[in-house]
């Protein structure tokens, strides 16, 4: 080594480094979209095994309530005509409706083209016949004390369903199983998973979420904190 | 030839570099395998708790950053100011070792400063872009539609360079005698002479 060779590299690599880093929390999200059509289909392949991106499985309690299909009953009541209680069978029975849609979560990540099967909230509307005074459907997740609320003008928009099988099969444990809403124009919390009741009522009441500060209407771009 | 291995031992870390190291270690150890236990749905459905397992990933990220400032604070600075020049210094060999010429190398071979100065930033971006979700959650103000995506990124990084450095130091015979510096502080005079034999040389000169 000659003297007067050396370089003071170092600092000025972590500053790229630092500097490149946090200017791609400006970037991020675009290249992010760029490969997702990739990292999307990777996940429903093997996201469950291994961190591919995509899907990522939110909890509130200690443990993932677990579906029995004999013993799982879907209550649907409040201000409606004719409350029923569905098992999984007679939720199965009724007419099913498919779509791909994105799933978006708040917290900034985003699943392409899922598929999922279920049915349309019409249908469980035509079922119990709500009452005029009904304004808003208040959901129930066995995972205690979850649940949130959609009027019924958003359950009638065309891609919100009920549903009850992902990528053609039925909802696994981490995705709500055995039923979720499903709304893809707002935020995953509010698809209340694990459902096990559906109540009709006058007042849209604030979900789980809404009461820790999150918006009662979670448009995608265009809610909590976040600009179109 | 049997060539018997050197008795001389050379220290190589001091008692506060190897403390930063291993509260280092054992942060990310502790993050990462929450964080995977948070992001991975088998794993999520596996473990379950996740609001346990929030809280150990957030308090330790608070307690690793509270335990690197301590050993800054109450550590040798005189010793960690001299790495870090030692660090922040490429001369001709470290810059002809990193075009893959076996140059002759200091105490720290080129690669190692480069992973110093990676884990370093990675350090700091990890705290950033955590803080951001942390906060984010309670002022919506401090929300980062990115934040969570850089997070994961990092963990990626993070995730390939940790195997790349226990390769090295407990599988690749010819390295992982460097792990008796990261944890008793010395090694043997003949594995140095192999590995870093300026720096020898600058101890046999009594420069260090």
């Amino acid at each position: 080594m000659q003297a007067g060779d050396e370089r003071r590299y170092g600092r000025g690599g972590f500053l790229l480094l630092v500097g490149g880093g946090l200017s791609s929390l400006v970037w991020a999200g675009p290249v992010s979209r760029l490969f997702s059509p990739l990292t999307s289909a990777a996940s429903q392949l093997v996201g469950n095994l291994v961190p591919v991106g995509g899907w990522r499985i939110y909890t509130i309690s200690g443990t993932m309530p677990l579906f029995d299909p004999l013993s799982w009953r879907l209550e649907i009541d409040g201000l409606v005509k004719r409350p029923r209680t569905l098992d999984y069978r007679q939720l199965k029975a009724l007419p099913k409706a498919e779509q791909v849609s994105t799933f978006h979560c708040v917290t900034g990540w985003t699943v392409n083209n899922v598929h999922w099967r279920g049915v349309r909230f019409q249908s469980l509307f035509d079922l119990v016949q709500p009452l005029p005074a009904a304004t808003a459907v208040r959901f129930i997740s066995m995972e205690r004390p979850y649940e949130d609320s959609l009027t019924l003008e958003q359950l009638r928009l065309p891609d919100a369903m009920l549903a009850y099988e992902l990528g053609g099969k039925p909802l696994s444990r981490p995705h709500g199983a055995p039923a979720r809403v499903v709304l893809p124009e707002m935020y995953g919390y509010k698809g209340v998973k694990w459902l096990t009741r559906m109540e009709f009522v006058a007042r849209q009441p604030e979900g789980y979420w809404e009461q820790n500060g999150y918006d009662q209407n979670a448009w995608v771009g265009r809610s909590n904190g976040y600009h179109a | 030839m049997v060539t018997t291995p050197s008795l001389v031992r050379l220290p190589r870390f001091s008692r506060t570099e190897r403390t930063l190291h291993w509260v280092h270690a054992s942060a990310f150890l502790v993050l990462l395998a929450s964080g995977l236990c948070l992001y991975l749905p088998s794993l999520a459905e596996l473990i379950g708790r996740r609001p346990l397992l929030k809280d150990i990933h957030v308090y330790t990220a608070l307690a690793w950053l509270a335990a690197l400032a301590l050993v800054l604070l109450a550590g040798d600075r005189r010793r960690l100011l001299a790495t870090a020049r030692e660090i922040d210094t490429f001369d001709a060999d470290d810059r002809a070792w990193l075009r893959g010429r076996r140059t002759p190398q200091g105490r720290l071979n080129a690669g190692q400063k480069l992973n110093a100065i990676v884990t370093a930033a990675l350090a700091v971006l990890f705290a950033v872009t955590g803080f951001f979700l942390w906060y984010g959650e309670r002022n919506h103000a401090f929300r980062l539609q990115n934040a969570l995506i850089v997070h994961d990124w990092l963990m990626y990084i993070s995730f390939f360079l940790l195997l790349g450095h226990l390769y090295l130091s407990l599988i690749n015979p010819g390295t992982r005698h460097s792990l008796s510096a990261i944890t008793r502080g010395w090694v043997r005079e003949d594995w140095a002479l192999r590995h870093h034999p300026k720096w020898v040389e600058q101890m046999r000169q009594g420069e260090r």
